[in-house]
């Protein structure tokens, strides 16, 4: 892979700037990964102020390690997708339920609309939305401890 | 801690307790907080409780999850900044040349944040005009800018963000549909009550005729007919009053139930018809469908049949109690020793299988949906030839079924066996001590005869009433999908006042509208102002929330941020139905309810007459198409109007709303479906319907929007460029680069009109 024609820095604003090789400048550059979930390494793209891509990442690895670490630390601020490492307690199994859990972000509660906004992705995992749009992961379903299992089971 | 003076400001909740000592220190003994607002993220976004206040003059904040107070005096290059993405939400305090400080919170506090911005730009605002700060006296609510009531900390519109959730004790809560039949209720009651009773007359027979007919003809003595009639007449006198009184009970406790279901039913219909578009967009149709269908159904059977059975097996149950008590004390505690033993039984495996149905009522959803899905798309599933593909999908819906099922079962199959086998084993008690306290001579054998007689049925029905928990299981997560949507508040709520809305003008005032779909910002502060009578063009990519203003006027959806109204008055302050009523909407792909034509067109205005209709329909230019279908305005149309062309079925849909003569017309891409030759027909047709109408048109082909008085040009939910077409080609901005790249495109065939999938969900014509 050829090494990139742009230059990715980071402006007082604390916003990704991309420089081109050329002299060309775009401020407030922000990067999205393509699948967050199903591959969350490969395919990122370098969007613009007004929403053009300019530039696409085809895995995050090839990039230098100083552009890699400034585009991974903006990422990790857009990406909010908590882990649920344990449900604590609901507070009714009808919906909407609010949920105290445990996650890999701390502790927190939250507000379930309704069944319908527990999502099966794949075999295993589950992904969650709160009331305010929040999404939370069960990454291994099988992996919870018992509580959080039969608690979550009155959901499925 | 010096008491605190906090006058009275906008929204002023008094700051927590915890912070409060800390916040003052930082801010200055005598300063006031203006206003405060809790952060709940760190900087690597994780949980964490921090605090910004406000004061005069002074921002003091502790980020969460660090231990020290930072403080920032306010001089008038600072910028306070939100936005969110995907329901983080991010507070930058800048200044000219760099970011000083960032704030990450869900966005739960969203409107603390808000509120804090308010006051912050205002004092921002006052010291770089060298002013004092002048708050306006008209208070305003920081979310939705509607002035709020002298005094009302809480704006009225907002507040209906509701998030109880209902009692479990889902099917006392059918009370409410039993009510207005309670005197039937009654008398089915007290007719079981007779039923009943008759129905223990017969074992309680065989005492005398076993101890004073039978034992002595076994010794020798004859059989007196005159003894014998009576307990005979006795048996059949019993046999009929309670085949009379049972009649009669089931008759009117069947009908009560049935009325019970249907009352369930409409309600729950009409509820659901009163729910937003948002809550039609969660949902899939089978399910829904499956709820207002079978559920009630199962929830009416459970009424007239299951809860009638238990109520008269207890009925039974007691008075055999009573009854055997009084014959005897010993034998009657021996009889009923495994009656707990059943009702622990019964508890234990009660939660397994109520979890367990609604488990399945669940899968069986997922099952209807693979259905629903399927069988509208059957077009392009048959055109990608993906058959297996669907099959396997309907097949693993039902094989997850199975298995759900399956492990509720190997519970359930071992209930009911497991009662009978508790039945056998307390017949076999009765046996053994009642034929020992014959030989004590303590009972006759015909008290033991009617024992065994009594408890004969007695357990007969346990294992029946055992029944009872699964379908009242099923019956209670059946009332709770009911209730499910009968709980659920429209996001359109209808206002507790609404403010009357007879003549309108038709002008239309976006006050800096901001829409949020799920956890996606769809349309950010957005303001505009619309004469009335003036034809606005709505303009710009797909995506760029065009489709969502509209369905924001139309109030099927309410905003998220700021407000909308017509004639100067708050569209949420309006009924919605008296709102609607003067709302024309043409669609891009016009639905047809099955009915005739006539009916079609006068769908928003059931009482027009004939001429009306005629007259709507040749305004629309639907009137000789009409006339050469086979049955004229008879012809009756399918689902989606099969039979009728893609252009026939949009001047229908013209006609109908220009049948109810609205002030204001929506038109939803209502040419793009189209050729261009019947574009031109329903162009001239459309051209009748603007005229003096406050009109609103999206339109993806530019060259429909020729009559427009002002084109608005839009990106990402924002408003780029607003002017006529002239003014705005010679602006060569975002108009004149669409126009450009549209006029490349006509000889290379029809534009394409990709919608995002958001935009078409809300197409969907409810």
């Amino acid at each position: 892979m050829n090494p990139p024609d742009y230059q990715i820095s980071r402006n007082a604003f604390g916003h990704l700037v991309l420089t081109r090789a050329g002299g060309e400048r775009h401020e407030n550059v922000v990067p999205i990964r393509a699948f967050p979930i199903a591959a969350p390494g490969e395919g990122v793209s370098l969007v613009g102020q007004d929403g053009e891509e300019l530039a696409w990442i085809e895995r995050l690895d090839d990039l230098d390690k100083r552009t890699r670490d400034a585009i991974e630390e903006d990422l990790a601020l857009r990406e909010f997708v908590p882990v649920i490492a344990r449900l604590k307690r609901v507070s009714t199994f009808a919906t909407p339920s609010t949920w105290l859990v445990d996650t890999d972000r701390g502790e927190t509660s939250f507000v379930l609309r309704g069944e319908e906004d527990i999502r099966h992705l794949g075999q295993n995992a589950l992904l969650i939305s709160d009331s305010h749009g929040i999404q939370y992961l069960i990454a291994d379903l099988p992996a919870l401890d018992k509580h959080s299992r039969r608690l979550l089971d009155r959901f499925l | 801690m010096p008491t605190l003076q906090i006058p009275p400001l906008p929204f002023a909740t008094p700051l927590p307790e915890h912070w409060q000592s800390e916040a003052q220190h930082m801010l200055g003994v005598k300063a006031k907080v203006q206003t405060w607002a809790e952060v709940d993220l760190d900087d690597r976004l994780n949980f964490g409780l921090g605090i910004i206040v406000l004061g005069d003059g002074r921002l003091v904040a502790r980020a969460p999850n660090e231990p020290d107070w930072q403080t920032w005096e306010l001089t008038g290059d600072l910028s306070l900044k939100h936005f969110d993405h995907a329901g983080v939400g991010t507070l930058e305090l800048s200044d000219s040349v760099k970011r000083l400080k960032v704030w990450r919170y869900t966005l739960s506090q969203n409107l603390a944040i808000l509120r804090l911005i308010t006051e912050f730009d205002l004092q921002v605002r006052s010291l770089r005009a060298g002013h004092p700060v002048t708050r306006s006296s008209e208070e305003i609510c920081p979310k939705c800018k509607t002035p709020l009531e002298p005094g009302a900390d809480e704006c009225a519109i907002c507040t209906h963000e509701l998030h109880t959730p209902p009692s479990t004790w889902t099917l006392f809560r059918l009370w409410r549909f039993a009510k207005p039949y309670r005197g039937q209720l009654l008398a089915g009651f007290l007719l079981m009550l007779g039923s009943t009773a008759a129905t223990l007359i017969p074992p309680y027979l065989t005492m005398p005729l076993m101890d004073e007919v039978l034992i002595p003809f076994q010794s020798g003595a004859d059989i007196d007919p005159w003894t014998v009639a009576p307990y005979l007449g006795g048996l059949l006198g019993a046999a009929v009053i309670s085949w009379s009184l049972g009649w009669a009970k089931t008759y009117i406790l069947a009908i009560v139930s049935e009325r019970i279901g249907a009352d369930l039913r409409t309600t729950t219909y009409e509820h659901l018809l009163q729910l937003s578009l948002e809550y039609f967009g969660g949902k899939r149709t089978g399910d829904l469908m499956a709820r207002i269908g079978s559920e009630t159904d199962r929830i009416c059977v459970f009424l007239s049949l299951h809860l009638l059975d238990f109520a008269t097996d207890v009925l039974m149950i007691v008075m055999t109690a009573i009854i055997l008590f009084s014959i005897n004390p010993w034998l009657a505690l021996v009889t009923l020793a495994p009656l707990p033993f059943i009702a622990w039984l019964i508890h234990l495996v009660r939660d397994k299988l109520r979890t367990g149905f609604e488990k399945i009522d669940r899968v069986w959803g997922e099952v209807t949906n693979v259905l629903a899905d399927t069988i509208p798309g059957i077009r392009v599933v048959k055109a990608f030839a993906q058959e297996k593909r669907e099959s396997q999908r309907f097949r693993e819906a039902n094989r997850h079924n199975l298995i759900v099922n399956d492990r509720l079962n190997k519970t359930w199959s071992l209930f009911s066996p497991s009662v009978s086998l508790m039945t056998e084993i307390g017949l076999l008690v009765v046996w053994a001590f009642g034929i020992w306290q014959v030989a004590r001579h303590d009972i006759t054998v015909g008290m033991l005869t009617a024992f065994l007689a009594y408890i004969g049925r007695f357990y007969s029905r346990l294992d029946s009433m055992s029944r009872i928990v699964s379908v009242t299981q099923k019956a209670a997560a059946g009332a709770k999908r009911i209730f499910d949507i009968l709980d659920h508040v429209s996001n359109v709520p209808e206002p507790t006042n609404p403010v009357p809305f007879e003549s309108v003008k038709g002008q239309i005032e976006l006050r800096e509208v901001g829409f949020r779909y799920g956890n996606r910002s769809v349309i950010r502060n957005l303001s505009l102002t619309i004469q009335p009578g003036e034809m606005i063009g709505l303009v710009g990519h797909s995506g760029s929330g065009k489709s969502t203003l509209v369905n924001l006027i139309c109030r099927f959806y309410d905003v998220t941020d700021g407000s909308i109204r017509v004639d100067g008055i708050d569209v949420r302050s309006l009924r919605v139905a008296d709102y609607r009523r003067h709302i024309g909407l043409v669609l891009q792909d016009p639905f047809l309810f099955f009915g005739s034509i006539a009916e079609n067109i006068a769908y928003g205005k059931p009482d027009a007459t004939r001429q009306e209709i005629i007259a709507a329909a040749r305004a629309a230019h639907a009137h000789e198409f009409i006339l050469r279908l086979p049955l004229g305005y008879d012809s009756l149309v399918g689902e989606r109007g099969q039979g009728l062309s893609g252009g026939e079925r949009q001047r229908i849909s013209i006609a109908r709303a220009l049948l109810i003569n609205p002030r204001l017309l929506i038109l939803d891409e209502a040419t793009s479906s189209v050729d261009s030759e019947t574009e031109k027909e329903i162009q001239r047709a459309l051209d009748n319907l603007v005229a003096g109408r406050t009109t609103i048109a999206i339109a993806h082909r530019l060259s429909t929007l020729h009559k427009a008085d002002r084109l608005v040009v839009m990106d990402r939910g924002e408003i780029v460029e607003v002017g006529s077409h002239d003014a705005l080609m010679a602006q060569k901005g975002a108009y004149h680069r669409l126009y450009e790249a549209q006029a490349r495109n006509v000889d290379g065939g029809p534009v394409s009109r990709p919608e995002g999938n958001m935009d078409r969900a809300k197409h969907e014509p409810a």
